[in-house]
């Protein structure tokens, strides 16, 4: 899962980072108090889980009560790269002198963690030329690595000594979070050379979820989401009107991709996983169900081991007892797939041999 | 260079040649216990399972179970292994399987943790073993020996490689080859987590030397950037075998995670234009949908004749 700002700084803040004085809230009534304690100046911030919020408005100056009263509902009603506000932070403004970046990701290819750092902080990483980069196996930063990011990066005395901490407590952080990506950009030197985060990007492992029940509470997830993952499923809501589901990530993929070059919009992605049952292709309908937007359903199935007459029984099943009244176009592969085909026959599935044509009469079915 | 064919089939002259034998760690759960039944109906000589606390008991009167990897190794002197526990005793089964002397693992569990992985290939590296996955339907030679998930309709023998990150991906596209006519003389699942025991490029340098390969399909998908290496690789490399590749992905939206816990875009890294762009570099078509794979790949054949 991705975290918030203000969520990576109070893993940060638990591991020692330093930072600055900030106050997050969800209302201007919190945001009046925090306003309050923290004191002017400060920096009003918008939480999402996007980047680029500085370019679209998400981060301004207040440097008084009008400026508060005018400034927080307006950030807290921008809408950045489709996202909401999640919440807002208020950060004390500081006297920088410099601005660095340091991350530690998990480098898929290379199969270890990478440190990357450089001189040039606060803008896009790739677009920095001068790159430090330091494999680091498992994440664990020993001093003598840290020592020599400091002196490759040309920091000396108490600012390389502030940096060496700060990666260390990176590497801690991540290593104990399981976290597949930490970023700080930027990474300041304050006027009194003094290190301090003024961002954080903090990317956790969710398969590790079970280990790590502290984290728990950043989890954002929809009623649809919850209910899919209970049931095992991979669901991820898109804003179009077909729902699209299936067995296995790829297939799903497939579908989609070939679904959007066919001009369809795709309401979700719905994996109901390599082993589809009457009980879960039951499920699955059910979730779709409860989604509005949805005018059409979009199915292909690939019954490897799976039976699709055990599919068929589903939809049978859900029809029964009422559970959609929507078109369903189906594309069956595999065992049994003439048996499936006639059980379904004068039902409200329409089947398709190939997903081409399933794809098309969607298509052609949700315009009409 | 592991020779996976070596490890799959043995050599001629082996006493068994085309019978190698697999132990299945975690026979006796539900999940484990129908594909163990699998695998033997496709021909896989499984020769042990593995459950703790059910050691000296037999799986279906036919194959006898340990409690430890340790003892099944002992007993059958197999060096293959597939994996079916649960995600959060892989890390445990895995080592038990590397320290017994195992040198192929099939790790077919989804949800593994990264870390957990990633200390399985340390491990691996150091014991000179291949792992598979995890999360990927496995890896087979068709009609000979299937260590994996994978249903057996879609599969036929021939002269094409499959390499797929996907595992229903993989049946799709094989079932269309083989309905094309272009049988597969290895499949390798290497999985849709963000770390690979087999990567793209590592199942690569397994298969390019095939003495009678004829061509080569790469299933890929958004996430990471192991397709880019890979077509870079065959560009370096001079392989001239026709290829063509698949992308998964296209409409896909960023910094989502789109089933695979490895299939998510982060700003450009892991999309699929910059994927697409990379084998193009690399003369590899790519097609649009499934279905249109073995149209490319005849035209590549076309081409090269």
């Amino acid at each position: 899962m991705q975290l918030l700002e203000f969520q990576a700084k109070e893993l940060f803040r638990e591991y020692g980072i330093n930072l600055l004085d900030s106050k997050a809230s969800t209302d201007i009534e919190q945001g009046r108090k925090d306003a309050k304690e923290l004191g002017y100046p400060f920096v009003i911030k918008i939480q999402v889980p996007v980047g680029g919020r500085g370019k679209a408005g998400g981060i301004q100056m207040c440097h008084n009560d009008d400026e508060f009263e005018l400034k927080y509902p307006q950030v807290m009603d921008l809408i950045i790269k489709g996202e909401k506000a999640r919440a807002i932070l208020l950060e004390k403004m500081a006297d920088i002198k410099k601005e660095l970046y340091l991350s530690l990701f998990l480098n898929r290819s290379k199969r270890c963690y990478t440190i990357i750092a450089s001189a040039e902080g606060g803008v896009e990483i790739e677009s920095v030329k001068n790159q430090i980069i330091k494999e680091v196996g498992l994440g664990h930063v020993s001093d003598e690595v840290a020592a020599e990011v400091a002196k490759e990066m040309g920091l000396e005395g108490k600012t390389a000594d502030g940096f060496i901490d700060t990666l260390k407590k990176l590497s801690k952080v991540t290593i104990e979070k399981e976290a597949e990506l930490v970023e700080i950009n930027p990474l300041a030197i304050m006027q009194d050379d003094t290190i301090m985060a003024l961002d954080g990007k903090f990317v956790t492992d969710d398969n590790s979820n079970f280990r790590h029940d502290e984290l728990q509470k950043y989890q954002e997830k929809s009623d649809i989401e919850i209910q899919a993952e209970k049931s095992g499923f991979s669901l991820v809501e898109l804003d179009g009107d077909i729902a699209v589901v299936g067995n296995g990530a790829g297939l799903v993929m497939a579908t989609l991709d070939m679904l959007s070059d066919n001009g369809g919009k795709p309401a979700c992605f719905l994996d109901v996983g390599g082993g589809a049952t009457t009980e879960s292709v039951y499920e699955a309908l059910t979730l779709i169900s409860e989604m509005s937007r949805v005018k059409g359903i979009l199915v292909n199935l690939y019954g490897g081991i799976v039976k699709t007459t055990v599919v068929a029984e589903a939809f049978l099943k859900a029809y029964e007892n009422n559970l959609i009244d929507l078109p369903v176009f189906l594309r069956l592969k595999g065992t049994e797939s003439q048996k499936a085909t006639e059980m379904l026959q004068g039902s409200r599935t329409k089947i398709f041999g190939s997903v081409e044509e399933a794809i098309n009469a969607a298509v052609m079915g949700i315009k009409k | 260079m592991t020779d996976i064919f070596e490890l799959l089939k043995g050599k001629p002259g082996d006493s068994d040649y085309g019978k190698k034998g697999v132990i299945v760690q975690g026979i006796t759960g539900s999940y484990g216990s129908v594909h163990a039944t699998n695998m033997i109906a496709y021909g896989t000589n499984v020769v042990a399972g593995v459950t703790p606390g059910k050691g000296g008991q037999t799986w279906n009167d036919s194959v006898p179970i340990y409690n430890t990897m340790q003892e099944a190794v002992d007993a059958t002197n197999a060096k293959i292994s597939i994996l079916f526990v649960p995600a959060k005793f892989f890390l445990g089964a895995a080592k038990d399987a590397l320290e017994a002397g195992i040198k192929l693992l099939v790790a077919i569990p989804e949800h593994v943790p990264i870390r957990d992985t990633m200390k399985t290939l340390e491990l691996a590296k150091q014991k000179g073993a291949v792992v598979i996955g995890p999360n990927t339907p496995g890896i087979m030679i068709p009609e000979l020996i299937k260590v994996g998930i994978m249903p057996p309709m879609p599969f036929k023998l021939g002269k094409i490689a499959v390499l797929s990150k996907s595992g229903t991906l993989l049946y799709e596209i094989s079932d269309a080859l083989t309905t094309s006519g272009f049988g597969q003389s290895i499949t390798i699942g290497v999985g849709g987590d963000p770390v690979n025991g087999t990567r793209l490029i590592d199942a690569f340098d397994m298969i390019k030397d095939i003495p009678d390969l004829e061509g080569l399909v790469v299933v890929g998908e958004i996430g990471g950037d192991s397709e880019e290496i890979l077509a870079q690789k065959i560009i370096d490399s001079g392989f001239n075998k026709p290829t063509v590749a698949y992308i998964a992905g296209r409409a896909a939206p960023k910094e989502k995670r789109m089933g695979h816990a490895g299939a998510i875009v982060m700003g450009t890294y892991g999309s699929a234009e910059s994927k697409i762009s990379m084998f193009n570099k690399a003369n590899i078509p790519v097609a649009k949908r499934p279905a249109e794979v073995p149209v490319l790949l005849a035209g590549k054949m076309e081409k090269s004749d």
